[in-house]
């Protein structure tokens, strides 16, 4: 074991500080050291996304980072998607659209989506589909998560205030 | 699947990278820049770095600059900053357009174009951009700096002519002429995956004829390169149907393909067939 | 169905899923999100056979081998029948390495990353010996031998001719031929497989907390290999993330959690990481398979001959044993086709490769792809259109003994046949297919038609002589004081949704909303024994006994209504959570009736106290079908595959939940895609595995499964209380063959068949290649007889 280092994630707008050893990936840091269980690792080599959070906004793999690189940043996780007990279109949408069976790839899928949707909300259908086509489901065959996440577009894009 | 221990180094300035790099190279040290090779390699334990050197907080590496001749991309650039042209130019279009192919969008959020360059997967399209466009690198040391070309930089797979001290801080590509024409092809089995092969093809078109053609295949063989005896075809022709398949052809037999357990030689150079012609073909 | 004078039924509907608001907040708890005081990582062995001469441990390190596990027994599942020969799998190798991956010896650490650090410092000296990796050379007579109990590697072998077969195939017209080759699969769910043993000092008994499809077989088996008290163990499945088969196979990593929780009374955990589940995480699908129908001179298939080559891996997994792939084969290889004669030899061959196990759809995918190939060749041959061959042949009379002697209950195998041809309209995609072919496009069209054994009672594991017979469930209803309701179930759905659609069955029977319902799985503690979730069979077979069971409570609630109420129990209805009195404004809430029916026992003679109730079910089985259609692009210079369209026609029975049954099959046919294309487990010769990161094994993405069209049909099956058909299976059975046969239809201009899956690009890239070298086996077709 080496070292450890002190650091502070924010993540969901709250601090958790901890130490970590500088090999300990956000990911492990996120679900082990503050004990947010909902990300979750379905590969640690970058292949699947289940791991996707959002770092200062950008959805990014939680198993290629590591912890100390996240010392001090904004870190969203599914936890903190809901609005107290009002859930998120997106997570309004995946349950409408049975867009999650086993329910393990989902908040994987739905930080995904969620950060893409916040930095590109005119995104085309097409271009979703790439960017859904970055995670791994092995239960739903994608269908129903395609349709949930352009429903959920529709309506973040019709809450968006009027510029 | 967790990465064996390291000290990482968080430098703020590139001479102090350069610096502890210097001293932590001998003894196993690495760049750390977007980590979406590296770190998976540390999963698996493939590679145990005893010391990383994180770069993600050098503020100069971020820096993207064009003098009017070339664009400078710092060693922090990430993919995801050319997902809309970067120079007006059709050096901006040429790089958006390669870059949505490049791995996946979280993946593209962190990884860097220098980074790509380094780790010289022989199916990397940077790597293939670079040596298409005959790209300058500039690596620095605490020995200082200097420039390579990427004919020279790329020796191979996943090895390249940096020193174990070396850091790639910028590449340099030329800007294009206005009347550049462009067209990028990538294999691969999924979207998102590393191309099996992998073509870009560059040209003017001046009095309706390609001249100055950069033809440069990825993913074929250990390293990416321009195809002379294909460029040998397209120059001076009007661009077409058939000089186009000749070109293709002369590029499937140049090449010396690689083979793996599931690919045949054959099988690669009939890839380079299709994406040489396909990537011609969207040029024109 | 319980008939209610008013208010909507509740099966039939696609309500959202009771198993939702938890996982879409992050609230799921699965087996890798608990702590432990100590983390298991195993060394696995780096080759693929061989005599381990040394395990150098680190100093001070904690490190189990096969020496500290004498008193703990082999995994050593038995068959009865078909010349089985027992091999025994010892939890970690005992002298001997049989596949790359095997465990070899356990490291405990503080931490995952400790654990392993310290496992990378384990060195292993291992003698080299030779390896056999493919099935077929494995039985050459100069093969290595993988067990020494197991004489030329086979491990099990069926062989079933019906009376009279000789001379049938002699009157044929017409033989076809296929070679039918599958290749390697692991089943990939994304959460891989782990567990979490905990030691617990007042009752000195062992939680396993692990990723299981069966907790209650895993507590019998897990107890009896230890040899501790079942009682003393309770097995918890909790959030499951995905199986598909693979989690249902006893992982011997789970029994060495248990004997160390037990023998140093603390907490051991283990995480699967992704190489471990795909080099030793169960494989699946690697067979080889040829077959040749004898047709009359009307295109109707009279007798089939087959020859199945199963490679089983190096053991036999627990329960359902190494037979489960070639005897499945043999079975069901028939399919919907009415045809009277058949001979079959059915081999599992051991090699020294990852174990095979169960994976969605057990062998029918192969069958499937390799009979509808029979069937598009003998289309080719005789001159008709694909449709039209199938129609001849499928079965169309019911119940229909097949040439295997599997009784086929009431299905609809032309009419989904018919649905698919009619919504695809064949003749105007004959006439694009030339129009893009004269502009060198290569589209193809492909069907599959297939039944799915499901829901399959006792009987059939007796038939296959299987030691251990799962097939019947349990499930207890009660209603507590509340007026909440909790069925308690034997089956352990990962995915299916079967918390919500077993409420569906109780709500329609106690009139009550399905929120109000609260289904108890995975936990041995709380739920009766059972067999857990696998082969289609959780919702027909644990779905009827809570429709039993909950039909018990509903009686017995008409009872105690009916004396408060006083009214006769035919003029109650059960609604809105009360007993009402039809016509009028008598009622009664269930809530009270739950509470006379605990506290007020005395005043109700005749009726037993309480309100909880059992349902038990062990059922024949009954089979659902499907027809399948892919129309494909097929990039002649680079072999890419695209599919452009895939249409499902699906005949379920009733469908408790749509939306949750068109969620099985998208799910399934996502994975035939995947077997059909894409995903490939490769060992080379020496039993290196080449394969193992995501980055080589490829499940499709979102990019390569097209939008599903869905057609439903409904034909309720008599062999089913609830009158459903499981579906689960299906969608991954089907793809593979329509895919596959659409390839073909792509390429039939240029004369080369393509009879192997994963059809790669570069599969398909080196048959059109050879264009030059004819294929044998369409010389032979032409030939026929
Ligand atoms: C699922 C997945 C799919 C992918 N698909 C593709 C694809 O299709 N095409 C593609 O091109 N890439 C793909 N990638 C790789 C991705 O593009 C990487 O980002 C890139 O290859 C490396 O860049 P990085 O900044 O992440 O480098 P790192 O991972 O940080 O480093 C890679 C290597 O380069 C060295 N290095 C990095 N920067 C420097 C420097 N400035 N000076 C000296 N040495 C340095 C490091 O020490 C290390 O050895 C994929 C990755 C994943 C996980
Ligand atoms: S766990 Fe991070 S991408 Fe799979
Ligand atoms: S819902 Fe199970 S993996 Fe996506």
């Amino acid at each position: 074991m080496s070292e450890k280092t002190a650091i502070t994630l924010h993540i969901n707008g709250r601090d958790y500080a901890i130490a970590v050893e500088p090999r300990r990936t956000l990911a492990d840091a996120i679900r082990e050291d503050c004990g947010q269980t909902g990300t979750h690792l379905g590969c640690e080599h970058g292949a699947c996304g289940a791991c996707t959070v959002l770092v200062d906004g950008e959805p990014v793999r939680a198993c290629l980072m590591f912890a100390v690189q996240a010392d001090g940043k904004s870190i969203r996780t599914v936890e903190g998607l809901a609005d107290g007990d009002t859930l998120h279109p997106l997570q309004q949408a995946f349950m409408e659209h049975h867009g999650l069976q086993c329910g393990f790839c989902t908040p994987g899928f739905l930080m995904l989506a969620v950060g893409v949707l916040e930095r590109e909300p005119d995104i085309s259908d097409d271009d979703l589909l790439d960017v859904l086509s970055s995670n791994l489901c092995r239960c739903t065959g994608y269908q129903n998560i395609v349709k949930a996440v352009r429903a959920a577009a529709q309506q973040m894009r019709g809450n968006r205030p009027a510029r | 699947m967790k990465p064996a221990p390291f000290i990482r180094h968080v430098p703020k300035t590139l001479d102090e990278a350069v610096r502890i790099l210097g001293a932590v190279a001998a003894e196993e040290g690495r760049v750390l820049a977007g980590g979406q090779s590296l770190v998976p390699i540390m999963a698996f334990r493939l590679a145990k770095p005893a010391h990383l050197v994180d770069i993600n907080e050098i503020a100069e590496l971020g820096r993207m600059s064009n003098d009017g001749k070339m664009l400078r991309i710092g060693a922090l650039v990430r993919h995801a900053a050319f997902h809309k042209p970067v120079v007006d130019n059709p050096l901006g279009h040429l790089l958006a357009a390669v870059a949505r192919a490049i791995a996946h969008y979280p993946i593209r959020l962190r990884g860097t174009f220098c980074g790509s360059l380094a780790h010289a997967d022989p199916s990397a399209e940077w790597c293939l951009v670079a040596a298409t466009l005959d790209a300058t690198l500039v690596a620095h040391s605490t020995r200082g700096a200097r420039t390579i070309a990427a004919r020279d930089f790329f020796q191979g797979i996943m090895t390249t002519a940096l020193a174990e001290d070396e850091l790639l801080a910028e590449v340099r590509l030329p800007l294009l002429a206005p009347d550049t024409r462009f067209g990028f092809n990538k294999f691969s089995r999924r979207a998102g995956d590393f191309a099996m092969s992998a073509a870009l093809a560059v040209y003017r078109l001046q009095d309706g004829k390609m001249t100055d053609v950069h033809l440069g295949v990825g993913g074929a063989e250990p390293s990416p390169r321009r195809i002379p005896e294909a460029e040998a075809v397209l120059a001076g022709q009007a661009p077409g149907d058939t000089v186009f398949r000749a070109a293709a052809e002369a590029a499937a037999q140049a090449v010396e393909a690689m083979e793996d357990h599931q690919t045949s030689a054959d099988y690669r150079r009939d890839l380079v067939r299709a994406v040489v012609r396909r990537a011609l073909e969207q040029s024109a | 169905m319980s008939t209610q004078s008013k208010g909507m039924s509740w099966v039939g509907r696609s309500i959202r899923r009771l198993e939702d608001p938890a996982l879409v907040t992050g609230r799921g708890y699965f087996t890798g999100d608990l702590a432990a005081a100590h983390w298991v990582r195993f060394v696995r062995s780096p080759v693929a056979a061989g005599r381990i001469v040394k395990i150098g441990a680190p100093e001070s390190a904690m490190v189990i081998t096969a020496a500290n596990l004498a008193s703990v027994k082999p995994i050593a599942p038995l068959l009865h029948k078909f010349n089985y020969k027992p091999v025994a799998q010892p939890i970690l190798a005992d002298g001997v390495v049989r596949f790359v991956g095997e465990p070899v010896a356990a490291v405990v650490a503080a931490s995952e990353q400790e654990a392993e650090d310290i496992a990378d410092a384990v060195v292993l000296t291992i003698d080299e010996t030779a390896a056999i990796v493919d099935g077929r050379a494995a039985l050459a007579a100069d093969a290595p031998q993988v067990h020494a109990t197991v004489p030329g590697n086979v491990i099990v072998e069926g062989a079933h001719k019906t009376d009279g077969f000789d001379a049938a195939w002699a009157r044929a017209h017409r033989i076809v031929t296929v070679e039918a080759r599958s290749h390697r699969q692991n089943a990939t769910p994304m959460e891989p497989r782990g567990g979490h043993a905990a030691y617990d000092a007042a009752s000195g008994r062992i939680t396993l907390t692990c990723a299981t499809q069966m907790p209650h077989l895993m507590r019998t088996a897990i107890a009896d290999l230890i040899g501790m008290a079942e009682s003393d163990l309770r097995v918890i499945a909790p959030d499951v993330g995905g199986g598909f088969g693979q989690k249902m196979s006893l992982a011997a990593e789970y029994v060495l959690l248990v004997w160390l929780a037990r023998q140093y009374k603390s907490s051991f955990a283990w995480r699967e990481d992704r190489r471990e589940n795909l080099i030793a995480g169960f494989h699946a699908r690697d067979q080889y398979l040829t077959l040749a129908g004898a047709f009359d001179a009307d295109a109707k298939l009279i007798a089939l001959k087959a020859d199945i080559i199963a490679n089983v891996g190096a053991y036999s997994c627990f329960p359902t044993t190494a037979g489960i792939e070639p005897l499945m084969a043999m079975a069901e290889l028939p399919g919907p086709y009415d045809f009277r004669h058949y001979e079959c030899r059915a081999r599992g061959v051991v090699t020294n490769t990852c174990t095979i196990a169960p994976y969605r759809g057990v062998s029918r995918p192969v069958n499937a792809f390799g009979l509808e190939r029979l069937m598009d060749k003998a289309a080719a041959a005789f001159g008709l259109d694909v449709v039209e061959i199938r129609r001849r042949n499928l079965v169309d009379r019911f119940p229909y003994t097949t040439a295997y002697g599997l009784e086929l209950d009431e299905a609809s195998y032309r009419q989904t046949l018919d649905v698919v041809a009619k919504a695809i309209d064949l003749p105007a995609f004959r006439a694009r297919q030339s129009e893009a072919r004269a502009q060198g496009r290569h589209l193809g069209i492909g069907f599959a038609t297939f039944c799915e054994r499901t829901g399959y009672g006792t009987a059939t594991f007796v038939e296959r002589g299987m030691a251990i017979t799962p097939g019947w469930e349990t499930v207890v209803v009660s209603v507590d004081q509340s007026g909440l309701v909790e069925a308690r179930i034997g089956a352990s759905p990962h995915g299916q949704g079967l918390r919500t659609t077993l409420a569906q069955i109780v709500a329609d029977e106690l009139g009550i909303s399905p929120d109000m319902i609260k289904v108890v799985h995975g936990d041995t503690d709380r739920a009766p024994y059972g067999w857990g979730t696998f082969a289609s069979r959780s919702l027909v077979i644990s779905g009827g006994a809570t429709l039993i069971a909950a039909r018990k409570v509903r009686t017995k609630l008409l009872k105690l209504a009916s004396h408060i109420l006083e009214a006769a129990p035919h003029d109650i209805v059960l609604e809105d959570g009360t007993a009402k009195v039809i016509g009028t404004d008598r009622s009664v809430p269930i809530a009270t009736l739950a509470h006379e029916a605990h506290t007020q026992s005395h005043l109700y003679d005749g009726i037993e106290p309480g309100l909880t109730d059992e349902g038990f079910y062990d059922p024949p089985g009954t089979f659902s079908n499907a027809c399948h259609v892919a129309i494909v692009e097929v990039d002649i210079e680079t072999g890419q595959v695209k599919i452009e369209k895939f249409l499902v026609a699906e005949d379920a029975g009733r469908i408790i939940n749509p939306m949750i049954a068109d969620g099985q099959v998208h799910g399934g046919v996502a994975q035939g895609i995947g077997n059909a294309l894409l995903e490939e487990i490769i060992y080379d010769d020496t039993g290196t595995i080449l394969t193992a990161s995501l980055a080589d094994y490829l499940p499709p993405t979102a990019r390569d499964v097209p939008e599903i069209d869905m057609h439903h049909l409904t034909t309720p099956s008599p062999n089913s209380v609830t009158e459903a058909k499981g579906l689960g299976e299906g969608g991954t059975i089907g793809a593979p063959a329509a895919v596959i046969n659409a390839i073909n239809d792509a390429l039939v201009a240029f004369g080369v068949t393509i009879d192997e899956i994963p059809a790669t690009p570069q599969r398909i890239r080196a048959a059109l290649r050879n264009l030059s070298s004819p294929s044998p086996l369409w010389g032979a077709e032409k030939g026929g007889v």
